[in-house]
């Protein structure tokens, strides 16, 4: 609960500091210590030692799993800021704003790590959304963002029509918004679902489908993501996306057997697509910035695993996915965003004009690629681990391995342009400050490969 | 004592890191480094008691909630390759010398980096951390392959590259799997050893682990992104593929593939003897054809390959042994040859047959060395080849005279192919190219008489060499 109060809170004070000072950078530098301070509350709730007590009536509950996800995706917000806060104040005239905005998507972020009910995902989802709505227009004489953001809002208002529909099914069968597991008829031959509650949990599958981008309702993404100011992209594929994914297993965790053996047909389905939508398009960008869309959904694709397979190994690999997916993004859009020409020319030959910025690039790559000794070697480890031992969609592995395959070739592009490619790569200014960040966010990222024990041990203590 | 096999794999790392700093001081210390390297092989071998246990045990936890352990050890498997690993990297540095590479700090860096990667695959006694070998070599090879390379190097690269990722994805899968069916919860090998599936689960995995094995030897029909790369990549990198990396699939499949599903692998024999035997034929019909040294020398290589791969499933332990001896051979003779044809290319700036001949008159040092590694080529009594593919054979005939009979066309098409070479290349008249060659000298000829000393060292006195191995071969045998 300090989560999401102190976020909310933080919001508005970031909201009033604009009107104190003009100084951007101080701007910056209040929500860093923001950030901090919001780390820390959440520290002291999982730890139990001072935690707000607000009687939810059961529509929240904050258990380790979420919490610790909490401190992640604050931690993840953090590094973001540092390495990419001096960007948001370029993105347009109201930094305060675009700070503030990015508070009140975090206090969705804390709502949808600890719903309980359908009310709380729903509120969680729009917290989350309309910000990002926002954001994605932030850069208001750009008519690419404007079209970005307005087709983000269309088509996301229209999801959130077929989610409440689907929660008003769910509660017109259940008689209740609480997601508990579906009671055992023993006379009815297991569970008993009613028509309403199968097309409700439909409905709501749909919707959180599109809020992790999975196809074939990921067609939203390339142009929000391309159209959006790169720097709030980098946001919104990492941060924002891993915690719809914690929504989406909280949501589903007790819920699919509801829907039977048809839930893996369903699941299954969605992945491949996903995959290959995903993973075929990324192959043929001419833009850096739209190939990490593409692929942001062949992302996508690999964590629905955690959902395919729902089990202990699944629930960690998440955790090791979002950390991992989202570090190695932030660093990529940090490096992106400096880059005058975002095609793949235009990281031609920066190995000899930034050798720092692109040999840390090449890490976060490697990492994305899921190359072993980078973090994200495990991150995808876990979730074929989990699935094959759920047993029985072996094929489905085989699949995702081969677009496992794929996926080298595109990353691999953006090495190939910085080391073997001639060219002049031009760059806005690099700071100091800057190409060190990049250095500790890319160890982090080698020191996560071999010991995914650093991410993963808190969850036992 | 104890933790000597660590500091073997550390050594390279160490001085990789040193060499990427030291500019252009880089090659003499990646040289240091691998000399040092390969006085403690030296003395890992003295200390090494040719019985089939495994020694030099080093064991820590490494991530404990999913049972991987770092484990390694060397047995009579492992100690041909580690050897061969070491002697070489020495000899392609040195060859390296007289180049005059760009960023040579780097590229040497990578050499040791991959050293390390190699022999964390040829001593992991966890599967988890063989695999992390086998990747951790691959990526060093991709950058040298793209930064020094040819002309076409990204395009046939990236080939490369997808290629063997996705056999070793296959492999991973493999290994997850064998994970989860071991209820001890471990990558350890020998409780891999000792998982007993039946034969339906043998099947499938068989074939994960062997794709990942066929890319990387190659095997016909796996084997298309090999010629391109071979002749695309800057010649210390081909040393580093043909010589060493190769043996990684041959090593993989003794100690990796057959003693996990023995019954899989009786199954599956005559299919993969027939894909062998076919790539062997193919090769060096093709080999013949060339009119480029490089070219020649990677279709060769594929056509030994398939005979050492044919071999391997015919479930003999004479041919067993032969394929231990020739995999340490073919490291050495390759080499060689290598050498021999980066010193042509950088001389005269060609690699063609039709450009070049008469440089026996021109080089008679170079003649004579190349001489005794085509004849090593050709596997010729009394050079290193000769035992090797003797035992070989030998095994091949045990499983099936005519498989044997049509495989022993391939050893007159190698005599035909590098006898033709030797002839185009060094007698007749001098060209225009090679009317101002002038003799090797130096670093290369050191490196060549090395080579030429251990190629006729063993084909004399084989018997330590397989002393060394016989009884972890047994083993391997009496195991499956």
């Amino acid at each position: 609960m300090n989560a999401i109060i102190l976020s909310a809170l933080l919001g508005v004070v970031m909201m009033f500091s604009g009107i104190i000072t003009n100084n951007k950078s101080v701007l910056k530098y209040i929500a860093a210590v923001g950030l901090l301070l919001l780390i820390a509350a959440n520290l002291l709730d999982t730890y139990a030692l001072f935690k707000i007590n607000i009687n939810t009536h059961g529509l929240l509950s904050f258990e380790k799993f979420g919490l610790y996800f909490n401190t992640l995706a604050f931690g993840a917000t953090f590094i973001y800021v540092c390495l990419s806060g001096r960007d948001v104040e370029k993105a347009g005239i109201n930094v305060a704003e675009y700070f503030a905005l990015i508070f009140f998507v975090l206090c969705g972020v804390s709502i949808l790590s600890g719903f309980n009910g359908l009310l709380m995902l729903f509120l969680g989802i729009e917290i989350l959304s309309i910000p990002l709505y926002i954001l994605t227009g932030a850069d208001k004489r750009n008519l690419k963002s404007n079209e970005a953001s307005l087709k983000y809002f269309l088509m996301g208002s229209f999801t959130t029509g077929i989610m409440l529909m689907g929660i008003a099914l769910f509660y017109g069968a259940t008689g209740s918004f609480a997601l508990e597991a579906p009671p055992v008829i023993p006379t009815m031959g297991g569970i008993n679902p009613s028509f309403l509650q199968v097309a409700g949990l439909l409905l709501l599958f749909v919707a959180m489908a599109f809020k992790v981008s999975a196809a074939p309702f990921h067609f939203w993404t390339p142009d929000v993501y391309d159209g959006a100011p790169s720097v709030f992209t980098s946001f919104m594929a990492t941060v924002v996306k891993a915690a719809g994914f914690i929504a989406f297993i909280r949501l589903f965790q007790n819920q699919s057997i509801v829907l039977g053996p048809s839930w893996k047909i369903i699941l299954s389905f969605v992945i491949i697509a996903t995959l290959l939508i995903g993973n075929i398009t990324a192959v043929f960008q001419q833009s850096v910035k739209r190939m990490l869309a593409y692929s942001s959904i062949a992302q996508a694709g690999f964590m629905l695993f955690a959902l395919f397979a729902g089990n202990d190994l699944s629930r960690e690999g998440i955790i090791l996915y979002s950390v991992a997916y989202s570090l190695a993004t932030i660093g990529i859009f940090a490096v992106l965003i400096k880059m005058s020409d975002y095609t793949f020319d235009g990281f031609n030959g920066l190995a000899k004009k930034q050798p720092v910025l692109a040999f840390t690039t090449t890490i976060f790559l490697l990492s994305l690629a899921g190359i072993p000794l980078t973090a994200g070697f495990f991150a995808k480890y876990y979730m074929l681990a989990a699935v094959i031992k759920e047993g029985g969609a072996l094929w489905l592995v085989i699949i995702a391995l081969f677009f496992a395959a794929v996926s080298v070739y595109y990353y691999f592009k953006v090495i190939q342009a910085m080391y073997f490619k001639e060219g002049e790569a031009e760059t806005t200014e690099i700071t100091g400050g800057f190409k060190a960040g990049l250095v500790l966010l890319a160890a982090l990222v080698v020191l996560v490969g071999p010991w995914p024990s650093i991410i993963l041990n808190w969850f036992y203590f | 004592m104890e933790q000597v096999l660590l500091l073997l794999i550390l050594l390279p790392l160490i001085g990789a890191l040193v060499t990427a700093f030291s500019g252009n001081y880089a090659k003499h210390v990646a040289l240091f480094s691998s000399i040092v390297s390969l006085a403690l092989t030296t003395a890992i071998v003295c200390n090494f008691i040719p019985d089939a246990s495994t020694q030099f045990v080093v064991h820590y936890p490494w991530i404990g909630e999913l049972g991987i352990d770092f484990h390694i050890g060397i047995d009579g498997i492992s100690i041909i390759t580690v050897i061969l690993t070491n002697v070489l990297v020495p000899l392609i540095i040195l060859a390296g010398y007289k180049h005059d590479y760009r960023s040579q700090n780097a590229l040497f860096a990578l050499i040791l980096f991959m050293q390390s990667g190699l022999l964390v695959v040829f001593t992991a006694l966890d599967a988890f951390l063989f695999y992390i070998g086998w990747e951790a070599a691959l990526i060093p090879i991709y950058f040298i392959c793209a930064v020094w390379g040819g002309k076409d190097r990204i395009k046939v690269n990236m080939k490369f590259f997808v290629y063997t990722i996705a056999g070793s994805l296959f492999m991973l899968l493999g290994i997850i799997y064998l994970y989860l069916q071991n209820p001890a919860n471990n990558f350890d090998i020998q409780a891999f050893y000792n998982l007993n599936l039946d034969e339906a689960q043998q099947g499938w995995i068989f074939w994960a682990f062997f794709i990942a094995f066929a890319i990387k030897m190659p095997i016909f029909p796996f084997h298309t992104w090999q010629p391109d790369a071979y002749e695309q990549s800057p010649t210390a990198t081909t040393m580093v593929l043909s010589g060493v990396m190769v043996k990684m699939g041959i090593f993989a499949v003794i100690k990796w593939l057959l003693p996990f599903f023995p019954a899989a692998a009786d199954k599956y024999a005559q299919i993969i003897i027939i894909l062998s035997v076919t790539g062997m034929l193919y090769a060096s019909l093709i080999a013949i054809r060339q009119d480029d040294i490089k070219r020649l020398i990677a279709y060769s290589s594929i056509a030994h390959i398939g005979l050492m791969s044919a071999t391997l499933f015919t479930n003999s332990r004479v041919g067993l042994e032969g394929v231990m001896i020739q995999m340490f051979n073919h490291g050495v003779n390759v080499i060689g040859l290598w050498i021999v044809a980066d010193t042509i290319e950088q001389q005269l700036g060609t690699r063609k047959f039709s450009d070049l001949g008469g440089l026996a008159q021109k080089a008679p040092t170079l003649a004579i060395m190349l001489l005794v590694m085509a004849f090593a080529n050709i596997a010729l009594p009394l050079t290193n080849a000769f035992i090797g593919e003797f035992l070989m054979f030998n095994g091949l005939f045990s499983y099936n005279i005519w498989i044997a009979a049509i495989a022993g066309i391939s050893i007159i098409l190698a005599a035909v192919y590098t006898l033709n070479m030797v002839q185009k290349v060094f007698y007749g008249n001098t060209t225009a190219v090679t009317a101002n060659a002038t003799d090797i000298s130096g670093n290369v000829k050191l490196a060549l008489v090395v080579l030429v000393l251990v190629v006729i060292a063993l084909g004399v006195y084989p018997q330590p060499m397989i002393d060394l191995t016989k009884d972890t071969v047994g083993a391997t045998m009496a195991g499956k």
